[in-house]
């Protein structure tokens, strides 16, 4: 779908490379050094992650680190999408976390 | 060893920093984000150059600020998230993926506001943020939302919705839950506020930018609620009599700011609830120290006041801190903070008025029995109720019964509203009710970066 | 008000024995502390265990293993009754070890035991290999385990709530913000609160875990129990990843990975410490470190409840006859039996279980 953001700036202008990422398996091509959680949204990804208790889903709310619904994991390791920064090559997961073991 | 230890590199921490280097400290800054700014001033070294102009000059103006980190003593630590604060001095953080620590003299919290919780059915949809959210995306990315609507209030977001109509995407809509009654309530606070006036002429050009744009504006609204399925699909509201729909793919939900009080609650500094301001806030003298005595707190975080107050607030610290450590005396120290408290009393002249011209969304205050409070562990308001039915006098037993507040947020998106059911259900006020207890870690660590830290003994 | 009985305290050890004397037709009612008070019920690791339990008191062996028996039934009928699940798993449960000789040690000590339990003491032996078959994630510094066939867990929080929930469906009062401050015995039992509140009962029983500290003796009770302190950390929720619970790591059925926990004497403190919760990590990495990824969303510090010798009392007044002293270091593991057992003994029933061992006499 498209991106519920526009960019001010042309990706092209802005000072940053393009590099290739996953998520969820699919390549994106993000601006590298950007905000991580903006550059998802910028690309057009709806829903971060399910949450484990009712599978809802859900996406950045608060973008400043308070609200954890940005939540992704990053080669291995969830982390909050809007505290982390693009890198080539990242390997970005909707957590799999479950509350029915 | 460092002398200061600054938490949060937003206006208060940063002034505080800068004045406690000029004084010959030596200061740690630290901060989650990865460039300075802290919440208004979010990465204004580099966006006020990019797109100053459509983020005003109270933005912009952050710069010197910024720039003051840049000091021989001054060590910022970006991209830094304190987990743990230990015996008044000791702090542990996480940067880069791994667990470090560091000591200091003296320790500033300075970590400023979280936007009020705002519970209405459908806020935890992708596409429902906070206006704030919104603004960081514009300030750090600058991107800007389309079909966006605003809605809930405070002067914040007529700031949003202006510098939307600045960046070219207009909101679709202003709906905002303050009434008339609640602006004539104010009224009594005018006088005091006009000693804050720059801030009423501001609100003012902002309307009429606002209303130059051509966006709706309703006031008083109700019910407020967001349909949508797998994302926000609309803003439904009662206004002027009748139900609305506004069809959009984002909606920015704002009433206000509450202290962030995370660090402060996890080392038991004691807090209080402001009737005025409707948050906890933590207990502190005129130059923020907290009831231990080596952790001092500046900034909205010990209450809010805004960018100006904080940057203030966050030069009495340094002063008060610069005489513990006997860089200056107590008569320089008094001496330079008299006229500083006086500029913060202007600066605070203003918030009576705004707390009571725009005062929380009732609705969310205390949302009805279906709606999600935690969003974590997605408990609702009824689920609260019953529990205070079961005897929960507090937020503790209430979140062993049902989890609220266990999640990774740990409360930051439900405490106030969790105290806030128990409280009314238990015909108890919220000093009475309290409220959870934070513990370590106040940001996620992984086990492995914790480990690290560990010192090992005799082997 | 006036009933049948006074249950002073209401953690999962007072909320099971209301329980217990509801379902056989006694009134009751419960009084508690606040929101702040000290409660092990809500700190607890939520093991339903057995393995290493009595090891020099084989009736506590045999208390454990009758609560952990009748667990099951416990669990169904409040899950039944409340529509909880209690997450309760009893596929058995490990001890890990990280030297042979550690590990020779304890199995001889486990013989010892089972010769005293009639051989009723399941347990068995796994090597590394045969560990790792059953536990992927165990890393190579665990060279192998005990599992013992009658432990297991469950959740005790939501046990708790059932608990609390299922006493008032059955009738029980239940006051919280009440702490009782005096007692005293006419014909009546009659307890005063800290705000005035009076109640009456014909019989009371002192569960209020660290608070029979203070209540203990004003009611002729030694009393003679101490805090000691536990901290504990619980991560992100994850996939399935441990299938057992080991004394050092179990996955709660909500997902998280629950770490635990350590014993420290400090006295009435129960805040966390940086030095507590770093080893706790790396001892939890070093055994499973598959952890080492993980995020910890939470840690905490609560208080256990102890005895001298660790094992429970059950005491019944000499100066205030129809007054009970009931306290335990294991209140989730006993919390069957307390429910299910305990009341025959109070109300001096013909089938009331044999606890003379856990009466104060064995403190001189
Ligand atoms: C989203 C948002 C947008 C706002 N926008 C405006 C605006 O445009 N205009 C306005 O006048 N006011 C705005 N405000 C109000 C704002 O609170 C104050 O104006 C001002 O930013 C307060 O300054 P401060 O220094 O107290 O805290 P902040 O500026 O909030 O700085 C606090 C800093 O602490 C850091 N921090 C917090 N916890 C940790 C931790 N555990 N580890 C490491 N770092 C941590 C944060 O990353 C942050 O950078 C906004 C508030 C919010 C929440
Ligand atoms: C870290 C830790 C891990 C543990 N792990 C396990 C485990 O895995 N398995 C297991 O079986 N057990 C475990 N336990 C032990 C178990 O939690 C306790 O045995 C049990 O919770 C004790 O329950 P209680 O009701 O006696 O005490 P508490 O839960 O402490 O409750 C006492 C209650 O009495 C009330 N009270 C106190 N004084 C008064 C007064 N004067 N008037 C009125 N009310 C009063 C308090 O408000 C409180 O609610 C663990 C304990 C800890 C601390
Ligand atoms: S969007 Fe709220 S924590 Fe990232």
């Amino acid at each position: 779908m498209k991106p519920a953001f526009r960019n001010l700036t042309a990706p092209a202008s802005s000072p940053g490379q393009m590099v290739a990422v996953t998520f969820d398996g699919q390549e994106l091509t993000l601006v590298e050094g950007e905000n991580l959680a903006a550059a998802l949204l910028a690309a057009g990804v709806d829903t971060f992650r399910e949450t484990p208790v009712s599978g809802a889903p859900r996406a950045p709310f608060c973008m400043m680190g308070a609200c954890f619904d940005c939540l992704v994991e990053i080669d291995g390791t969830v982390r909050q999408a809007c505290l982390a920064t693009v890198t080539d090559g990242m390997n970005i997961r909707k957590p799999n976390g479950t509350s029915d073991v | 060893m460092y002398d200061l230890i600054v938490i949060g590199a937003g206006p208060a921490g940063m002034a505080a920093a800068r004045r406690a280097a000029d004084l010959g400290l030596t200061v740690l800054i630290l901060d989650e984000q990865s460039r300075s700014g802290g919440q208004i001033y979010r990465d204004v070294e580099r966006a006020a150059l990019l797109r100053g102009e459509i983020l005003g000059k109270d933005y912009t103006d952050g710069i010197d600020l910024a720039r003051g980190l840049d000091h021989p003593g001054i060590t910022h630590a970006a991209s830094a998230s304190v987990w743990q604060i230990e015996d008044g001095y000791r702090v542990y953080y996480t940067q880069n993926g791994a667990g470090k620590t560091a000591a200091a003299k003296r320790l500033l919290i300075a970590t400023g506001a979280l936007e009020r919780p705002m519970p209405i059915p459908g806020w935890t949809l992708p596409g429902v943020m906070t206006a704030g959210a919104a603004q960081i995306l514009l300030k750090q990315s600058g991107m800007v939302a389309e079909r966006a609507v605003l809605a809930g209030a405070g002067p914040l977001l007529y700031l949003v919705a202006a510098q939307m109509v600045k960046a070219g995407a207009p909101p679709l809509a202003l709906v905002e839950t303050q009434t008339g009654g609640d602006f004539r309530r104010a009224l009594k606070y005018l006088p005091g506020a006009l000693r804050g006036w720059p801030y009423l002429m501001k609100g003012k050009d902002m309307l009429a930018a606002l209303r130059r744009a051509g966006v709706p504006r309703h006031t008083g609204a109700t019910g407020l609620r967001v349909e949508g399925g797998d994302r926000a699909e609309a803003l439904v509201f009662n206004a002027g009599g009748r139900q609305h729909k506004i069809e959009a793919r984002t909606v920015l939900l704002h009433h206000g700011v509450v202290p962030h009080i995370q660090a402060a609650r996890s080392i038991g500094i004691p807090h209080r609830w402001n009737a005025q301001q409707q948050c906890f806030a933590p207990e502190h003298d005129e130059t923020g120290r907290t009831a231990i005595d080596t952790v001092f707190i500046a900034g909205d975080g010990a209450g809010i006041g805004g960018a100006k107050a904080a940057a203030i607030a966050g030069r009495i610290s340094a002063l008060s801190i610069a005489q513990d450590l006997e860089r200056i005396t107590a008569a320089d120290c008094r001496r330079e903070s008299r006229p500083l408290q006086a500029s913060l009393n202007r600066e605070l002249a203003v918030r009576p008025f705004l707390d009571t011209a725009y005062p929380p969304y009732k609705e969310a205050l205390s949302p009805d029995d279906a709606t999600i409070v935690c969003r974590c562990e997605e408990v609702t308001a009824g689920d609260i109720r019953r529990y205070a039915g079961m005897g929960c006098l507090g937020p503790n037993q209430a979140k062993a019964f049902g989890r609220s507040g266990m999640g990774p947020c740990q409360g930051r998106y439900c405490g106030l509203t969790v105290t806030a059911l128990l409280a009314a259900a238990n015909g108890k006020t919220p000093d009475e009710t309290g409220y959870y207890r934070i513990r370590p870690p106040i940001k996620p660590v992984t086990l492995g970066e914790l480990a690290a830290t560990a010192q090992r003994k005799g082997k | 008000m006036e009933s049948d009985y006074a249950i002073i305290g209401g953690g999962v050890v007072g909320l099971s024995i209301a329980w217990g004397l509801l379902k056989r037709g006694r009134s009751v009612t419960v009084l508690d502390g606040d929101d702040g008070s000290f409660r092990a019920s809500r700190g607890n690791f939520g093991l339903v265990w057995v393995q290493s339990k009595g090891m020099n008191q084989p009736r506590y062996a045999r208390w454990s293993q009758e609560s952990a028996a009748a667990w099951a039934d416990h669990a169904a009928e409040l899950g039944d009754a409340t529509g909880h699940d209690m997450g309760l798993r009893q596929d058995g449960g490990l001890t890990l070890f990280f030297s042979e000789d550690e590990m020779e040690k304890t199995v001889s000590d486990y013989e010892t035991l089972k010769a005293k339990l009639d051989g009723n003491y399941p347990y068995e032996i796994l090597g590394g290999n045969a560990l790792r078959r059953e536990e992927p994630h165990i890393g190579p510094s665990v060279i192998g385990a005990i599992l013992h066939h009658q432990d297991g867990h469950t959740n005790p929080l939501r046990l708790l709530q059932s608990l609390a929930q299922d006493v008032r469906r059955l009738g029980g009062t239940v006051l919280t913000g009440k702490q009782i401050t005096g007692v005293e015995k006419t014909d009546l039992f009659r307890l005063t609160c800290a705000d005035g509140t009076e109640i009456r009962a014909a019989k009371t029983v002192l569960s209020a875990g660290l608070g029979a500290i203070d209540l203990g003796p004003k009611m002729g009770f030694k009393a003679p129990i101490r805090p000691q302190r536990g901290q504990v950390l619980i991560t992100e929720k994850m996939p399935k990843i441990i299938n057992r619970p080991s004394l050092i790591a179990r996955q709660v059925d909500e997902g998280g990975i629950q770490i635990g926990a350590t014993n420290e004497e400090v006295d009435f403190n129960d805040d966390v410490t940086q030095d507590g919760i770093a080893h706790l990590a790396a001892d939890a990495v070093n055994a499973y470190p598959i952890l080492g990824k993980v995020n910890l969303i939470r840690s905490w510090g609560a208080l256990r409840i102890l005895s001298p010798d660790g094992l429970p009392i059950y005491q019944e007044s000499a100066a205030m006859p129809g007054a009970f002293l009931v306290t335990c270091h294991s209140g989730v593991t006993l919390s069957a039996a307390h429910a299910r057992f305990l009341p025959d003994w109070l109300e001096g029933n013909a089938n009331a279980p044999d606890l003379e061992v856990f009466s104060e006499a064995r403190f001189s």
